[in-house]
């Protein structure tokens, strides 16, 4: 007879198991607000470092003069900058309501500004993708 | 709105960035706090590296 029993990876059983409501929060949660999605789910430290990590980089970006990118500038490096900022989530919205990044710029460093706004949400979407694998039981 | 004017050198600026960079790359790919604190500082090297290597590229296409 066949043996019919099959060992299973720990990625393959967490891809087969149901969408848990931790698996579609934690995601939202650490787009909108940056290591928000490791802090529900109690994982403190990493939580505050990427956190940290990520506020910095966005704060130091606009303290530098950076650009906040907008949608629908017909520009396609405008499009790939807007698509980076936006992975900032709420700090994108919150940068947008309040106009910042949207000086004019003055000095010679601000494109490095430009630079770290950007970084910062790509850097989020890390952040939210390690948020899920957490969730989902992918990663410890 | 400009929270403050900040204007930090190329240097200082990459230094910065390679570390949260660093910081993230570290927690986001490895699965054991050891793991992350080696792969965090390996990231922070290698960015480094190139940052002066590409420092002395671009020297040497100058002078």
């Amino acid at each position: 007879m066949a043996n019919t029993e099959t060992s299973s990876s720990p990625a393959q059983s967490a891809a087969a198991a149901p969408v848990s409501t931790m698996a579609m929060l934690a995601p939202l949660v650490g787009w909108l607000v940056p290591g928000a999605g490791h802090l529900i789910q109690r994982r403190w430290i990493r939580g505050g470092l990427l956190m940290a990590s990520v506020l910095t980089m966005f704060f130091l970006g606009l303290a530098m003069e950076g650009k906040i990118y907008r949608p629908n500038t017909g520009d396609l490096l405008d499009i790939l900058g807007f698509v980076g900022d936006v992975g900032a989530g709420g700090l994108y919205i919150l940068g947008r309501m309040l106009e910042w990044g949207g000086t004019a710029i003055s000095q010679a460093t601000a494109d490095y500004g430009t630079k770290f706004i950007v970084v910062a949400g790509l850097l989020n979407v890390m952040s939210v993708v390690d948020a899920y694998h957490i969730a989902i039981g992918k990663k410890p | 709105m400009i929270l403050l004017a900040l204007e930090l050198s190329h240097f200082t600026a990459a230094i910065t960035f390679s570390f949260f960079a660093s910081v993230v790359f570290g927690i986001t790919q490895r699965n054991d706090p050891r793991s992350m604190y080696r792969y965090a500082a390996y990231c922070f090297a290698v960015f480094m590296g190139g940052l002066f290597v590409a420092g002395w590229i671009m020297w040497l296409l100058h002078h």
